[in-house]
Formats: C-alpha cells, sequence, structure tokens
C-alpha cells in the first residue's frame, strides 16, 4: 500500500487515541478536585494534568495558571494547543479524508460524524455537568471509531497500521501517567489506609480505566506496587505498557509475514517486549521506577520513529 | 425558434415506442409517490455523495448536482449509430493529435491552419516528436452529444483532456435500480456498471513495452481539495488502484516509482487528472506542488504512459472543432457519422462580419472556454450584453467562435409543477485502448432544470439524469 495512506491511517488512530486519553486525564483531575482537600492534599491537580497530557511547556506560554478553566480550555477546546481534544479530533477527520477509500464506511462515519457533531460543542462548556458530558462523549466517540476499524476492516496491512498507531500512542499516554505520578507509587511512599493516596491511586487508575479492572486482577485494597504491576506488566490489562507490546509486535509481525521481510521496527518492538516480559515490579523499583518509565518513553518513541522510517515515508 | 424535439413525445406528440412504458408507468403513478421518491433519490445521493467527498462542509449542499428521477433513454438502434459514429470521430481525433506531434501532414496539405495548432495554448511543443506508446493519446474522451430531431445528432464538443462525470453516470444507475426495481423489470437497460473493468482493461492495455508482469496502474489526483476529488477516489476504488498524489511518486533513472510500505513501486500507467500545466514542475509550471518532478522525462524516455496523453487538449479548442468534419475525412477517408454544429470562426474576417451582424441569434463561445462560462446566448441576452460581447468579439476575435441556438431535445423532468419537458445533452465516455474501442451504453444525461434553459452545465443550475439504452 501507499506509504501516505498507511502514515494517515497510522496518524488517525493515534489522534482517535490520544483524545479519550485527554479525556480520561481530564475526567480523573475532575474528581480528584471535587473532593476535600483533606483527601488528595494541597497538591495542584490541573497542574498534574497538563504535565501528564505531555504539554506543561506549551500550557505556561499561554496561561500563567493552571486552574479548572485555563487547564480545560487548553486540553480540550484550544485551537493553540495542536494536541487539544478539539485539534486530534480535526487531525484526525483530516487524515480519513485523505484516505477516505482506505476506511471502511463505518469508520468514515464514526470519524466524520464525531467531527461534525464536534462543532455542536462550541468552544466551551457552560458548565461542569456539560463538560463532563462532553468527556464522556469523546470517549464514547473513540470507542465507536475502535470498534468500527475493529469490526469492519478487512485484516491487512491498512489494519495492521491502525492498530499500530492505537498501540504506540496508547503505551505512550500510560507511560506518561506513570512519568507525572511515579512518586505516589514508590514502596516506601507506603501508608496504607492513608486517604489522602488511595484517592490519588484510584484516579490514576480511573484515567486508565482500570479501577474495576484492579480489583478483579489482585482482589485487594489499593496497594502503590500493585497498581505499577498493573500498569506495567500486566498483559490482562489493555492498557499496561506489556499488553501495548504484545499487540505492538503482534501487528509487526503480521505485517512482516505478509511483506516476507522483517526491520528495525520489528526486532526494536520485540526487545522492548521481551524486557518487559522478564521484568518483576521489585526489580523494577530497585533499579528506579522513575528511570525505568523514563526510559520506556524514549524507547517508545524510538520505535514510532523506525516505524515511520520503516513502511511511512 | 421552432419547438424542441421531445424525447418521448417527438414533434408531434405522440408517445415514442421507446417510450412507451414509461409513459404508461408515469401515468400510473400517483404524483406523490414519485415526489417521495424523488426526495428518497435526493436523501441517497447526498449520503452517498457526502460520504465521499464534502460532508459536512458549509458547501456540501451546493456542491451537490441535482438527480433526476426521470431517465431519458435510447433505443438500440439510436444507440448504434451513435456508438458507430463515435468510434470514428474519437480515432480520427487520436490520429489528428498523433500527426500534430508528429509528421503534421493535416497542416502541411492545408486542412487546418497552422498558427490554430501552433499559438494555440493548449499545443504542448514538449510532445513534439516523441510518440507515445502504441500511438494512443485520448485513451478517455468524453463526447459532448445534443438531438435537435428524431435523426439528427450534433456534437457540441470534444472532451479530450480529463473528462469527468463517469462518477455520475455509474451512481446514476445504482440508485434508479435500488429506487425503482419495478422500471427496470419493465424494461431491457444495458448495463453501464462494467464500465471500472472496461477502463482497467483499457488502462493496462496501453502500459509500455510488456515487462512480462501485470502493469501496475494508479490514478493522480491534485488531492482532496480539487471539486472532483470525489469522482478520483469513487473510481480508484472501483478500479482498484492506488489513488495517488504527486508526493506519492517520484522518478528515477527515468522511470516513475510509487512509496509504498514495502519500498518502492514501479508504475507503468498513470490515469492522471491533472492538467498538463501541473504534472512535472521541471518542465511545465515550476511552482506546481501537484506533480512529479522528472515524469516528463521519464515519459517522453517511453518508460510510462499517462492517460490522456500530454498535449491533448488542443483537440478540446472549439476552433479546432470546427474542423472536425475535415479532420475526419482527411485521416479516415470517410464522411463524419456524427455531425458538427455549423461553426463560425470568428478569426476569419467574414465569418466574424456575419457574426457581429446575428449575435442576437447566435451562440457566442470562447474557443478555450468550458463550464459554460464566458459564452453569450443570443436569443435570451440582454441589449447591453450584446453589446458588451460585441465589444470583446472585435478586440480579440480570435478567441471565439458562434453557432446557431440549437433547439436541444427535451426529455420528461421533475418540476416543482409535476412533470415537464427539460432540455437536455447526453456525454458518452469512449475509452480507446491497445486492443480495442470500449462504450459502455449510454453516458451522462445533462438537463438544464430552469425552464427555457439551454445551459446544462452543473455550474449553471444543471442536473443529471439516468440514461438507459434500451435492448433491441
Amino acid at each position: 500500500m501507499l506509504s501516505r495512506t498507511a502514515d494517515n491511517l497510522y496518524w488517525l488512530s493515534r489522534y482517535v487515541e490520544r483524545a479519550e486519553y485527554l479525556a480520561r486525564i481530564l475526567d480523573a483531575t475532575q474528581r480528584l478536585t471535587a473532593l476535600p482537600l483533606a483527601y488528595v492534599g494541597a497538591s495542584n491537580e490541573w497542574e498534574t494534568a497538563v504535565a501528564t497530557a505531555g504539554c506543561a511547556t506549551a500550557f505556561f506560554k499561554t496561561y500563567d495558571e493552571a486552574n479548572e478553566e485555563n487547564v480545560t480550555d487548553f486540553l480540550a477546546f484550544s485551537t493553540a494547543n495542536s494536541s487539544s481534544i478539539r485539534n486530534c479530533f480535526e487531525l484526525a477527520r483530516s487524515n480519513a479524508r485523505s484516505v477516505r477509500t482506505a476506511l471502511t464506511t463505518e469508520m468514515w462515519d464514526a470519524i466524520n460524524g464525531t467531527w461534525l457533531e464536534l462543532k455542536r460543542y462550541g468552544n466551551g462548556s457552560a458548565s461542569r455537568e456539560e463538560f463532563s458530558r462532553f468527556l464522556r462523549w469523546v470517549q464514547e466517540s473513540s470507542l465507536r471509531y475502535d470498534g468500527s476499524a475493529y469490526r469492519t476492516m478487512l485484516r491487512n496491512d491498512a489494519y495492521w497500521f491502525s492498530r499500530l498507531g492505537v498501540f504506540l500512542e496508547r503505551a505512550d499516554n500510560t507511560a506518561r501517567i506513570l512519568d507525572v505520578k511515579y512518586h505516589l507509587l514508590l514502596p516506601d511512599n507506603e501508608r496504607v489506609g492513608g486517604p489522602l493516596d488511595y484517592f490519588q491511586w484510584s484516579s490514576i487508575l480511573r484515567s486508565v480505566s482500570a479501577l474495576t479492572a484492579y480489583h478483579w486482577v489482585y482482589r485487594d485494597s489499593l496497594k502503590p506496587w500493585l497498581v505499577a504491576d498493573l500498569l506495567i506488566l500486566n498483559e490482562q490489562m489493555p492498557r499496561s505498557l506489556a499488553s501495548c507490546y504484545v499487540s505492538l509486535v503482534e501487528h509487526l509481525d503480521n505485517i512482516a509475514g505478509a511483506y516476507g521481510r522483517q526491520g528495525p521496527a520489528q526486532r526494536q518492538a520485540r526487545g522492548i517486549r521481551a524486557r518487559l516480559q522478564n521484568s518483576r515490579m521489585d526489580g523494577i523499583f530497585q533499579r528506579g521506577l522513575h528511570e525505568f518509565i523514563g526510559e520506556f518513553i524514549t524507547e517508545n518513541n524510538d520505535l514510532g520513529a523506525a516505524i515511520t522510517q520503516q513502511f511511512l515515508i | 425558434m421552432v419547438a424542441a424535439f421531445d424525447e418521448m413525445k417527438g414533434h408531434d406528440g405522440d408517445v415514442r415506442p421507446v417510450y412507451g412504458e414509461l409513459s404508461r408507468w408515469l401515468k400510473e403513478v400517483p404524483a406523490d409517490v414519485l415526489d417521495y421518491r424523488r426526495r428518497e433519490a435526493e436523501l441517497l445521493f447526498r449520503r452517498i455523495g457526502i460520504t465521499f467527498a464534502v460532508y459536512g462542509e458549509a458547501d456540501a449542499q451546493e456542491r451537490l448536482i441535482p438527480f433526476d428521477v426521470i431517465p431519458r433513454i435510447m433505443s438500440g438502434a439510436e444507440w448504434r449509430f451513435l456508438e458507430k459514429g463515435l468510434v470514428q470521430r474519437v480515432k480520427a481525433l487520436n490520429l489528428f493529435i498523433k500527426d500534430i506531434y508528429g509528421a503534421r501532414d493535416i497542416l502541411r496539405a492545408g486542412v487546418v491552419p497552422d498558427d490554430l495548432v501552433f499559438r494555440n495554448p493548449a499545443f504542448r511543443p514538449e510532445m513534439s516528436g516523441h510518440s507515445v506508446p502504441h500511438d494512443i493519446y485520448v485513451h478517455v474522451a468524453g463526447i459532448d452529444i445534443v438531438r435537435v430531431d428524431a435523426d439528427t445528432f450534433y456534437v457540441l464538443e470534444d472532451n479530450a483532456r480529463t473528462p469527468s462525470g463517469v462518477s455520475y453516470m455509474l451512481e446514476n444507475r445504482e440508485i434508479m435500480m435500488r429506487l425503482f426495481p419495478e422500471l427496470f423489470a419493465r424494461h431491457r437497460i444495458a448495463p453501464v456498471e462494467n464500465y471500472p473493468d472496461e477502463l482497467l482493461a483499457t488502462l493496462k492495455s496501453v502500459a509500455p513495452a510488456p515487462s512480462g508482469r501485470d502493469p501496475t496502474v494508479v490514478l493522480l489526483t491534485p488531492g482532496v481539495f480539487n471539486s472532483a476529488y470525489y469522482e478520483h477516489s469513487f473510481l480508484a476504488d472501483k478500479l482498484g488502484v492506488e489513488l495517488v498524489e504527486g508526493r506519492d511518486l517520484f522518478v528515477k533513472d527515468e522511470f516513475v516509482y510509487m512509496r509504498t510500505t514495502q519500498g518502492p513501486r514501479q508504475v507503468d500507467v498513470i490515469y492522471r487528472r491533472i492538467d498538463d500545466d501541473f504534472i512535472d514542475p521541471l518542465t511545465f509550471r515550476p511552482d506546481s506542488a501537484l506533480g512529479v518532478a522528472g515524469l516528463m522525462s521519464a515519459y517522453q524516455s517511453g518508460n510510462v504512459t499517462m492517460a490522456n496523453a500530454v498535449g491533448t487538449g488542443i483537440a478540446d479548442d472549439k476552433a479546432v472543432y470546427s474542423f472536425m468534419p475535415a479532420i475526419v475525412k482527411f485521416y479516415l477517408g470517410e464522411e463524419p457519422l456524427l455531425k458538427n454544429v455549423p461553426t463560425w470562426r470568428c478569426r476569419e474576417p467574414e465569418h466574424l462580419a456575419y457574426v457581429l451582424e446575428h449575435l442576437h441569434e447566435l451562440v457566442v463561445k470562447e474557443v478555450h472556454g468550458s463550464g459554460g462560462y464566458g459564452m453569450l446566448i443570443g436569443p435570451t441576452a440582454s441589449k447591453i450584453a450584446i453589446e458588451q460581447f460585441r465589444a470583446k468579439l472585435k478586440t480579440a476575435p480570435k478567441n471565439f467562435i458562434a453557432q446557431p441556438t440549437l433547439a436541444l431535445s427535451t426529455c420528461p423532468t421533475c418540476v416543482q409543477q409535476g412533470v415537464a419537458p427539460r432540455h437536455v445533452d447526453l456525454r458518452p465516455f469512449v475509452l480507446t485502448g491497445r486492443d480495442r474501442t470500449r462504450i459502455v451504453p449510454g453516458g451522462l444525461t445533462r438537463v438544464a432544470l430552469k425552464e427555457g434553459s439551454l445551459v446544462v452545465n452543473s455550474s449553471q443550475g444543471g442536473g443529471t439524469k439516468d440514461t438507459w439504452v434500451l435492448d433491441g
């Protein structure tokens, strides 16, 4: 297939995934800030949200203060922020439009419908209630797009490239949450039962929609090292780093099989997956959680570059 | 002006046999049912058109071409006559273009004046002395035809550059079959849905010298911002070929490649929907970001086929058109089967004098114009418009031709007040391959929706109809 087509499919999926992730962060932050101070401490959760979205520098160029109004505007509606939810959907749709024939009708309807509806939300929301509705709608739109891709696309390279976009972006997002909140997950931070951290942990889980999953997997109250285990190493958890890499390797292998050729992207992905599969949480804590996450983010970016280099240009 | 010939009722009001079934059906079907189907068709069309092209854009509604549910019908005999004439005309067109970029016999024989060719903006000197694969220049031609009575068809213009509209021909049929299955059961209608197959076969047949592998065909589009992008993506989809933009292609060692996820892949045939001007910034417009640098040199080396060939626009020129009967005779030694509309070339003083005296009864067109822009329809124009045109004509007579105002045939059409006759034309698509010429029966019927209007162009409020060629 045309490199440009593959590139468009890949970015289309990345942008939709990113929009959903931003909605989750905003949702989790809104919940956290709604709690009395005694439960969450005096940290500025809105500033954390901007950091987790990976756009702190850009944010503080426009705003002096990270408060609810500024952050929701910047992450959700701003046209100045290239990665706002609005821009993600705009970019997703323009990618979709230029590869219209590579999409199924259902996918096009999903992404085009989302883009049309986005206009109705205008430049922000009057009330919190309305904003919550907006966030739910963003997540539902992403599910609809993802579901239509999953259920209607032919299982060929077009599908695999669009999946690569999803999992690369998802791995990056999960890693970013961990990068910003890693200190809460360190074992020496353990003050079991302390309400302060409990809500922080549940907020982390919520931002990757894993709160219920946690209880099903561990059948235990929230423990920071288990939260870290779930998000990093647990292959059952669809947003964990390990799970993303199982899928990345699978789809890269599919491509290699169809093309009859392996390349740097396949080797790199397999290397990262092997490292995740061979790691244990205590080992990661020993070598330093923060360093581990930092390295992962870099390697994940390198894989993105390798995929682009090998297939998309 | 005499009353126009009606496709259904002729001149005398008796229903012509080919319309018998439809006429009965029109009488049976209650007005509200017809109206309901009409709206349903519009909805379907909008959804399909939308899905492909401009859904959600502010001007989406304006950009949809109105569709009329009452078909235009031709008998098998009528069609066979047209088909013969089309094959003959396109054959002559191909020979003419080959000649003017090659031996130039026709210029030496004085049949067509030199300056009409050499001073024509659509003439491409870059093509002189170069042959193209299999000597075929016009792979896809759209010949616009009008009818004035039961036996007389005229060619109104030849489109040898990049004729568009075939996606409407295909979709009109698709929608009609969905909405009116009972009408299809009552007629034997020749299918058109094989057009993409015929086009692909044509394109593959003209690949450069055989390389042993299946030729790679691509459709080159200017991109999503082009108004015909919808048709490009529609056709690429139906053909099963890649829809490429200039940046997807590159030229290396005089061969053309496309960038794919599996590395460079050689391209053999480019069905291009980009004008000559934009195709290669190294040869034509240097500011073009739509084309492919070096494409012309690969083309001149004979390593890639472009359909249509570069430089075919010369045949779209309306002054060249006026020589078509002579061109057909010159190359084929036959009388042209399809007539030309009598044409006055304003470049010739006697013609100009006649035109200036009869402006109020003539249609005056720019020789390079298209899309119904920049023309004067004498009988309906205001005095001021006529005087303005007279001044333009005197300043640059070479730019204009004039023709009598034809009474284009009419066809029953759904309008606000019910069903009424409206003027129509017909654009059949003629495919020329190495092996043979292919024409799917029918074409795109365009209809002037405004009462009395003779301008069928979509940019001027025209619509389209499904075109039926009946068996037998």
